[in-house]
């Protein structure tokens, strides 16, 4: 018992912290710059009882959804290419790492001009932040595995498809798992960056107009919403993430 | 009869960016007699990982010729032979059952067969208590344990072993070395160790095997007569000295030559 | 290695050489995109010309000022973290979780905050980017071998001396995996800034090219930024290749 407690302690003692510090940061800034929590937290509250909320928020999800799986899955496709056959891992990961640091935000009004408004081009700037993340992390999933264990594959006779499932596969879950986990996090961004300025609905088009209208009261509830959810999600991976680790 | 055979076997590695090509080994000559227990002792760098993987089919030799049971091993494990490593090679993500069970895996025995092997090789390495139990949670010595019982399932006719107690303390590696010694008589196989420790050759094997500096030659074959019943107590025999004595006589010379110092004039 | 590095450059012309292709004959056109020789022969003029220096240099200017504040608070930070476990640990569900949270919602309230002049942008490129250099700063100095750690005791050698002499050092390429993402971040923020709401730099630029359909602007500015990032980029992994060398890793 007192460990999950104790488990529990530490994330709940930043939680109040930072309410302490929204709270003493509003008291600092006054009503024209933000709103108390409470405030922020009622505001929510009846915003989710609106219906055009939901509305902007299914479109979000949706766009989310479809930008992850074509992250997750193009990202694995190129990680277990790259991360297996040597020679194209060797040629084209420096150049994978070179596209991951540019500020993709920068490609914006291209994929505007290739995808026009709306869902598709939401859709891509989404993908594109998570696809890098995902293989560069399968790689080197595939390439730290113990070499060992490969050698042990070998000495009982795996054959090529058995020791990609049966060794490589789960040895490299942990850390493709990992890759997983940024991919989220940095899709999600994407998602919301790509609705600020290329759509009339979702979540990230509710917080332009918030800010263009600058309705502090939905600037605060929209953000709130939008820290909540992912930080929800971010430590449910994350617990999963460390299972995975501590197995191996 | 020599269950293995090896005939004029080089190995020689290609250089890599900047440097030459290295001699690793021989040529080297050895014949393995049937059931006997065989050590392989030198100095570091001289090829004993080298060769043993060669028997293994684990690399190719660059020269010469590898027999297992008469046919020759080309780049494929051949057949009943086992292999046990000085890393932990443990599947982190299987339980010991699993990771003893995956030595089955992919052989033609029905499922009745493999899960009673599975379990007859569970009791025989003494591994009961902690069949559920994961790699991570067992000590270096169980581990290994765990891996020799993956290689013994499968029930090798040769088993080859490349220091698997290197990363163990003095202690558990003499009960390790008896656990060995009992699991050879059991099973009948031959058994072929790799070691850099002089005692533990000299209290399992029958026969050893003294390797020169890179490139690795044998210069020198110890014959040590021990009685099959043996264990660890061979230590106290008052013989035992001598084949210690012999094996480092060869041995020192060898090992000066790798830590870059010329032998002294004897 | 070579060989490598010859399909890598054949691989990277070959791709250019088809999107110049595809402009050329119209499969993409026009008001999409431009050839890449146009780009390329745009920026070089724009370059010269010098008429958009100011809008370069500021954004660049205010990029390395966030990049910097990062560092130094994103390393200090670090080094007190990993001396006080507890506070450690209870920020740490904080930092996992950061990079989820849209950083950018909170740029009106910084200018609230912070006013209409080049603080709120340096502040959103600093926001983003000391957490991965915090991160990564701190899984370097989890590496430190305990037994540099008692050594450095033996010496008497003070914390912060510690701290300076053996920990950072020693964490050094994990560092310069975080000031290598920083910089992306950075350039993020004081761009991405830009873009929602300001009087200057290339953000806006961009913004107003791509508003007013001038792609021999846009692209161009595009295509600087890319270069500016990839060269700092390759750079700061130069150097990361050289410190794991040493150590005889990597």
């Amino acid at each position: 018992m007192t460990d999950v407690v104790k488990s529990l302690r530490n994330p709940l003692i930043l939680i109040v912290g930072l309410l302490v510090a929204w709270q003493l940061l509003y008291w600092f800034a006054g009503d024209i710059a933000m709103r108390a929590p409470a405030a922020t937290i009622r505001y929510t509250a009846n915003l989710l009882t609106t219906d055009t909320f939901w509305v902007h928020l299914s479109e979000s999800m949706r766009a989310f959804a479809a930008a992850l799986a074509i992250a997750v899955a193009l990202g694995l496709l190129i990680g277990f290419w790259l991360g297996l056959h040597r020679f194209s891992g060797d040629v084209l990961e420096p150049t994978l790492v070179a596209l991951y640091s540019i500020p993709k935000i920068t490609l914006y009004p291209l994929v505007l001009l290739a995808f026009g408004l709306g869902m598709p081009a939401k859709i891509a700037f989404g993908a594109i932040h998570g696809i890098i993340p995902i293989a560069l992390f399968t790689i080197n999933a595939l390439r730290n595995i113990k070499p060992i264990l490969i050698k042990a594959g070998r000495v009982l006779k795996l054959s090529p498809p058995e020791m990609i499932r049966s060794v490589l596969f789960p040895a490299a879950v942990p850390e493709i798992f990992t890759g997983f986990r940024v991919g989220f996090s940095l899709t999600l961004i994407g998602t919301l960056l790509g609705e600020m300025f290329a759509s009339q609905r979702g979540l990230g088009y509710l917080l332009m107009t918030a800010i263009g209208l600058h309705n502090v009261d939905q600037i605060m509830a929209v953000t709130f919403l939008l820290v909540v959810f992912a930080a929800a999600i971010s430590t449910v991976l994350l617990t999963v993430d460390r299972w995975l680790h501590h197995r191996v | 009869m020599s269950v293995v055979s090896i005939r004029g076997v080089t190995k020689v590695f290609p250089a890599s960016k900047g440097g030459e090509t290295v001699h690793a080994l021989g040529p080297l000559d050895l014949d393995l007699q049937q059931g006997e227990f065989f050590a392989i002792v030198g100095p570091s760098g001289c090829g004993k990982s080298t060769l043993l993987e060669l028997i293994a089919g684990l690399q190719q030799a660059t020269q010469g010729v590898i027999e297992f049971e008469g046919r020759a091993i080309r780049g494929e494990i051949p057949d009943g032979v086992g292999v046990v490593f000085q890393e932990d090679a443990c599947f982190p993500w299987m339980s010991v059952t699993v990771n003893i069970a995956f030595g089955v895996r992919n052989t033609t025995l029905s499922q009745a067969e493999k899960a009673r092997r599975v379990r007859d090789v569970i009791d025989m390495m003494g591994l009961a208590d902690f069949a559920d139990s994961y790699p991570a949670q067992l000590s270096g010595g169980m581990r290994q344990r765990v891996c020799i019982a993956r290689t013994l399932i499968r029930e090798p006719r040769l088993i080859l072993l490349d220091e698997p107690f290197g990363a163990l303390d003095q202690q558990t590696r003499l009960l390790m070395g008896d656990e060995v010694l009992r699991l050879w008589r059991q099973t009948g196989a031959t058994v072929v160790l790799i070691t850099h420790a002089l005692d533990e050759a000299a209290m399992l094997a029958d026969r050893i095997a003294v390797m020169s500096a890179r490139p690795g030659r044998v210069i020198d074959a110890v014959q040590t007569h021990w009685p099959r019943e043996r264990d660890s107590r061979i230590v106290e025999r008052d013989d035992f000295g001598a084949v210690t004595s012999r094996l480092w006589k060869s041995l020192r010379k060898e090992s000066l030559k790798t830590i870059g110092r010329l032998p002294e004039p004897t | 290695m070579k060989r490598i590095t010859v399909y890598r450059v054949l691989i990277i012309a070959g791709a250019v050489l088809l999107l110049e292709l595809l402009c050329l004959i119209g499969i993409i056109d026009r008001l999409t995109m431009q050839p890449p020789h146009r780009i390329v022969r745009d920026l070089a003029v724009i370059l010269t010309s010098g008429s958009l220096n100011s809008a370069i240099l500021k954004t660049l200017t205010n990029a390395s000022i966030a990049l910097a504040l990062a560092l130094v608070a994103g390393i200090a930070a670090a080094v007190v973290l990993h001396r006080y476990k507890a506070l450690r640990e209870t920020l740490d569900p904080l930092f996992a979780t950061y990079y989820a949270v849209p950083i950018f919602a909170f740029y009106p309230l910084l200018i609230i905050l912070l006013g209409l002049g080049d603080a709120p942008q340096i502040m959103i490129g600093f926001m983003l980017g000391v957490v991965v250099v915090i991160v990564n700063t701190l899984n370097g100095l989890d590496r430190v071998p305990l037994v540099l750690k008692k050594t450095a005791l033996i010496q008497r050698m003070r914390p912060i001396e510690t701290a300076l002499k053996v920990m950072l050092p020693y964490a050094a390429p994990y560092v310069l995996t975080g000031a290598k993402l920083a910089v992306a971040y950075s350039l993020i923020g004081i761009i991405g800034a830009e873009f929602i709401m300001s009087r200057g730099g290339m953000g806006y630029e961009i913004s107003f090219a791509y508003n007013n359909f001038d792609n021999a602007t846009m692209y161009p500015l595009i295509l600087l930024i890319l270069l500016v990032s990839i060269a700092v980029n390759g750079a700061l992994s130069r150097w990361e290749k050289i410190l794991l060398a040493r150590r005889g890793q990597g």
